[in-house]
């Protein structure tokens, strides 16, 4: 193995309790159907009610915000979401199917892409969305808390074949001056402590979530690039069809998990 | 917790204990500045009793950031004996005063419960003030973990 | 916009019944003591007071420092006496108030 003597200690932390990856084959999940478990299951017994209480998780604040946006004329027609789309409710289902390949614009989406283009394309002169922003968040996280509770279920087939497979990739890939797979932490060693975390399965059906560490709620792909920073890779921009695409994998990892958007997460 | 770490291998070394995410700059609290708060909050000559009190903190916190604190006080929470105020101290935040609850007879019980933050691990210290006066005092240990994912994100 | 804020109060209860009431408001309780990327200390911004009224009486109150959590959550009890509104106020530092009501029926 080439790695930096500097970064021998951080190296010897993974050694300690993690024994190093073998390779797997493609389009296999790496962790048997039966043990399949949603990252809420590795948090406290605290965490875990108050994710489910309507007065003690915070991400709720979010969906309440995004209802208001729902409302919110914009653009110089003066257009809601609600415009077009009814009541959220009629979201019901759709996040289970995301990210997922727009034929017309030829490039696989995720949600906070297509509401930014819904943004730009159908409320036109309003200002854009931008990814991570109050308002983008907001607007994600009441979309996909119309699907709590449904199966993740992405299509991975005909168009959307090419952009799977480099997430699968890229999952499974060494990354960053330490070396590691996004597999060899959720797929060989879910279940270990680390320092004061214990590594799920790196699933994303929580996301937006709002994390104690980020005093905030926050996107998937703000997680992700926490994860790459945790081993010293440089992370892709959030929004980037690399981030998007291993969203895509982490979806079909997911199997048929339910969506627990927002989660709570340490 | 999910595995059975105890407090002990905590403090054998395996995990780093938290580096406060409050503050670089300011002055952390000390043991003395939450005296001379304390001595500020209830008068020079207070001399709360240990007693009536109970706190529940993790003892193992997830993340300083938000730590889940039930204060109880034992109190028939009458009109003519109850429960006035629950005062918090910490002896390590940069402000050592970390909230004031007020109640009464109207609260029915004295249950109140909030998340707080804390500067790394440490010693909280509640002080519960009756309608007689009087004043009661405990404490709780909590440690901090530091989470794995060295984030500045 | 109005600063979210979540309300959880039993819809029903006995007369005489102690019950529970949790509350939670978006707010990021800047603490002043942290720096934003070129060094910059970021201004303290936090709740400073929340207080629970009924009929105009104050059931509880609470003063908050920079040591209570983000997006601050606040659980405390009452007794139920009859119907009506329970009025909560949050005031920041500066002394802009948000308020949010509860209805609550006592048989
Ligand atoms: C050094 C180990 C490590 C590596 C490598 C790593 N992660 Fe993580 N990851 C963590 C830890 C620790 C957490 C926080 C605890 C948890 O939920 O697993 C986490 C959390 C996550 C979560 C959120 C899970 C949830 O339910 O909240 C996702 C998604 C995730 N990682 C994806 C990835 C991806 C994709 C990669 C590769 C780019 C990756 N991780 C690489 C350690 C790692
Ligand atoms: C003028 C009508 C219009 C407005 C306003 C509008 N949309 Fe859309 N939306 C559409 C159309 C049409 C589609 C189908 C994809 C496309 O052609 O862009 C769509 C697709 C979507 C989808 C994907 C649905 C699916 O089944 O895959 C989401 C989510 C969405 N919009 C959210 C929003 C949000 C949030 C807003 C407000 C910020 C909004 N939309 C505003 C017309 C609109």
């Amino acid at each position: 193995m080439r790695r930096a003597p500097a970064y021998a200690a951080a190296v010897a932390l993974f050694a300690l309790t993690f024994a190093l990856a073998g390779s797997l084959t493609a389009h296999e999940r790496g962790i048997p159907a039966a043990e399949i478990r949603s990252g809420k299951t590795f948090l406290s017994r605290n965490l875990q009610a108050d994710q489910d209480d309507p007065a003690a998780n915070l991400g709720l604040l979010w969906v309440d915000q995004g209802a208001e946006l729902w409302r919110t004329p914009a653009g110089t027609e003066g257009k809601s979401c609600g415009t077009c789309h009814g009541e959220p409710a009629a979201m019901k289902g759709v996040a289970t199917r995301y990210p997922a390949f727009d034929a017309a614009l030829g490039r696989l989406m995720n949600l906070e892409t297509r509401i930014q283009n819904c943004r730009t394309t159908h409320q036109s002169g309003a200002p854009s969305l931008a990814y991570e922003s109050q308002e983008l968040l907001a607007l994600t996280t009441l979309v996909t808390y119309q699907s709590r509770g449904l199966p993740m279920s992405v299509a991975i087939d005909g168009p959307a074949q090419e952009a799977f497979a480099r997430g699968e990739q890229r999952f499974h890939r060494p990354q960053g001056q330490l070396g590691i797979s996004c597999a060899q932490c959720h797929v060989e060693n879910w279940g270990k402590r680390m320092r004061g975390d214990t590594v799920s399965q790196g699933y994303a059906t929580g996301f937006p979530a709002y994390r104690l560490e980020w005093e905030t709620l926050g996107s998937s792909h703000r997680r992700l690039r926490a994860c790459f920073n945790g081993v010293r890779a440089e992370p892709f921009p959030p929004g980037s069809p690399e981030f998007i695409e291993l969203e895509l994998y982490l979806a079909w990892r997911a199997d048929r998990l339910p969506i627990e958007t927002p989660a709570l997460r340490r | 917790m999910q595995s059975a770490l105890t407090r002990r291998t905590v403090v054998g070394g395996l995990v780093a204990i938290a580096v406060a995410p409050l503050s670089t700059s300011a002055a952390f609290a000390t043991p003395e500045t939450m005296s001379d708060a304390m001595r500020q909050e209830l008068g020079p000559d207070a001399r709360p009793q240990a007693g009536r009190i109970k706190i529940t903190l993790p003892e193992l916190a997830e993340n300083a950031n938000a730590v889940s604190m039930r204060i109880a006080v034992d109190s028939p929470m009458t009109a003519q004996d109850h429960v006035k105020d629950i005062l918090v101290f910490s002896e390590k935040n940069p402000v050592p005063t970390v909230a004031r609850f007020h109640l009464g007879p109207r609260s029915g019980q004295a249950r109140v419960q909030t998340n707080i933050r804390l500067a790394g691990s440490q010693t909280i210290t509640v002080v519960a003030r009756m309608s007689d006066a009087s004043l009661w005092i405990a404490s709780a240990d909590v440690i901090v973990t530091q989470g794995a994912c060295f984030d500045g994100t | 916009m109005a600063r979210p804020t979540r309300i959880l109060v039993p819809k029903t209860a006995k007369k005489g019944e102690v019950i529970e009431i949790k509350t939670i408001i978006n707010h990021h309780m800047e603490t002043g003591f942290r720096r934003d990327d070129v060094g910059r200390v970021i201004p303290r911004d936090i709740i400073t007071r929340f207080r629970c009224t009924f009929g105009g009486e104050v059931v509880f109150a609470m003063e908050l420092f920079t040591g209570i959590a983000a997006n601050p959550f606040i659980a405390f009890t009452t007794v139920a006496t009859e119907s009506g509104e329970l009025a909560f106020e949050w005031e920041d530092q500066n002394g802009e108030v948000t308020r949010a009501t509860a209805t609550i029926s006592v048989a």
